[in-house]
């Protein structure tokens, strides 16, 4: 074996990103209001003027809170011209949604999402399932985006994004490239262990060290992630239209899968799926504000 | 009459030969990616310190969760195997005849198991959490980064009661880092692992119930650390049985030896 000492990469680390995507005058807006989703893995950001997005980032969620939610929401507005004091109205939502100090208001993710979703999507999303860094949640909506009823596992790795980062790191593959890896196989393998990341992890090492490919091993692993998603979403009741937000909406291989158990496809998303709970905030802020003000 | 108990677990394999109710040796070894072979070293081991070899012995009785590997297969040919809840029963009762209630936590699972006269009566397991197994602790050894083997002693040095919030393992890894970083002390960290675990195990094997005499058996049991916690969860005292991760070997060793089989 070659003894030549190779600089660690991080496999779990995934690129953050900014990015201004209207270019509506915002200098004539009624309402320039902003969702800052502090999750516990990423954290985002979502401008809106007048209930559009307009601007928006997406960072990992660094040890303070406070300074993530700052530099989040001031990456949104890079090059924008605007900056935090000039926002009319914050809302804070996700695991850190107290920590944003500049937020008028914190309103849960669960509500974030249903009411992001059903931005993202449109409104006939009855079932969001989020799956995020360290929690996945089924939630059930109505056609204004209203909660109507959810489940959530955020007591387990199995079955989130974090699950995913240990396994990216296993078998050392990028974090963006898992899914694809995943599906690479020809024939789907029997899963890994679905209820414990870390015996699942365990697990995939011995397949590794019994031959199998990394692909084989990751299709494996995933199949075992969709299989326990299936089972919160089963609890909850699948209602069309289905879709899936948060960071592992972007993993092809674990939505696949989910929707060849389901036998349902989930709706292609219109934006970047990890916005809908920053999204949601600032929508809900926008509707704050605008009551404050008398404006409805 | 000579028999033999092999136990092939998730971390480590043991075997013990027992003549007429005494051990004559025991042996132990980590578990390799072939457990058959593992389990072989460790019988055969444990054969050469007793100086015997297989045709010795009568009978071989094999438990564990890779006990289905060595049956019928030589070097070791294991007569038959038994589930790890009948082996534990058999074997704390065979040390502790007193025992009621036995606990038995190994490297990635738990039992609680209610016992009468060696038999089983009703037992629970977690099998699929590492957060309530051996697992959790060498997890956390290694996120707080000393030997697990001094997580134990570590924990006893803490007066203090600081609340774990995650209850999965993983997330408990990313919880220590931070304790590390509020400058909590190794000690303290230590503990409030322990109380962690201390308190799923308890919650699990209240489910079966409490009775005296409470055994603690598995390779958890010689983490001192645990001990003290566990019993300030389940109100009781536990008795810690000599060698306890040979006590499901030994109880193989025992169902060899009894009779009406």
């Amino acid at each position: 074996m070659a003894q030549t000492e190779v600089k660690a990469q991080e496999y779990w680390r995934w690129p953050e990103y900014r990015q201004t995507v209207s270019k509506v005058d915002w200098g004539n807006a009624k309402a320039i209001t902003a969702g800052v989703d502090i999750g516990s893995v990423g954290s985002k950001a979502a401008v809106l003027v007048d209930g559009e997005l307009y601007a928006y980032a997406a960072m990992r969620t660094g040890g303070v809170s406070e300074a993530t939610a700052v530099k989040v929401t001031s990456w949104a507005l890079e090059g924008t011209g605007l900056e935090i004091g000039k926002l009319h109205y914050v809302v804070g939502t996700g695991y850190g949604r107290v920590n944003v100090p500049f937020a008028k208001r914190t309103i849960t993710e669960i509500a974030c999402h249903a009411r992001g979703a059903h931005y993202i999507y449109g409104p006939t999303v009855r079932t969001v399932l989020d799956i995020g860094g360290q929690d996945c949640k089924a939630i059930r909506c109505d056609e204004k985006g209203k909660v109507v009823s959810f489940l959530m596992n955020d007591k387990c790795a199995a079955g989130t994004g974090r699950g995913l980062e240990v396994f990216a790191d296993l078998i050392s593959v990028p974090i963006q490239e898992l899914g694809k890896v995943s599906l690479s196989v020809e024939q789907e393998p029997p899963p890994v262990s679905n209820t414990c990341v870390i015996f699942a992890k365990a697990e995939s090492l011995a397949l590794l060290r019994q031959g199998w490919t990394k692909e084989r091993v990751a299709a494996a692993y995933h199949a075992a992630m969709a299989d326990r998603i299936v089972d919160l979403l089963n609890r909850v009741g699948i209602e069309k239209d289905f879709v899936i937000t948060g960071g592992v909406a972007k993993n092809r291989g674990i939505v696949t899968r989910l929707e060849k158990i389901l036998q349902t496809k989930a709706l292609e998303p219109k934006m970047d799926p990890i916005l809908a709970g920053a999204l949601g905030a600032g929508l809900f802020a926008r509707a704050l504000y605008e009551k404050e003000q008398g404006l409805r | 009459m000579i028999t033999a108990g092999v136990d092939v677990g998730a971390k480590y394999a043991k075997a013990v030969i027992l003549k007429d109710g005494q051990v004559m040796a025991r042996a132990k070894a980590l578990v390799g990616f072939d457990l058959l072979k593992s389990a072989a070293e460790v019988f055969e081991v444990a054969l050469k310190d007793a100086g015997l070899s297989r045709s010795d012995i009568q009978k071989v009785v094999s438990t564990g969760m890779g006990r289905n590997t060595v049956v019928q297969k030589p070097p070791i040919s294991a007569e038959e195997a038994v589930s790890e809840v009948v082996s534990a029963a058999a074997g704390a009762y065979h040390v502790v005849p007193t025992a009621k209630t036995v606990i038995d936590v190994g490297a990635e699972e738990g039992r609680g198991i209610k016992v009468e006269s060696g038999k089983v009566k009703d037992f629970v397991i977690n099998e699929r959490c590492a957060a309530g197994a051996g697992t959790f602790i060498e997890a956390m050894a290694r996120a707080l980064e000393v030997k697990v083997e001094d997580m134990g002693p570590l924990s006893l040095k803490s007066v203090n009661t600081i609340p774990m919030n995650a209850q999965c393992c993983v997330f408990a890894e990313s919880e220590v880092v931070s304790l590390i970083h509020s400058k909590i002390s190794k000690e303290d960290i230590s503990k409030a692992i322990h109380d962690a675990i201390a308190g799923r195990i308890s919650s699990m094997v209240l489910r079966v119930g409490v009775e005296k005499d409470v055994v603690l058996i598995g390779g958890v049991a010689l983490d001192p650390g645990f001990k003290q916690p566990l019993e300030k969860e389940l109100k009781a005292n536990i008795i810690i049985p000599e060698y306890p991760e040979y006590v499901s070997a030994l109880g193989a060793a025992v169902i060899a030896a009894s009779p009406a089989r």
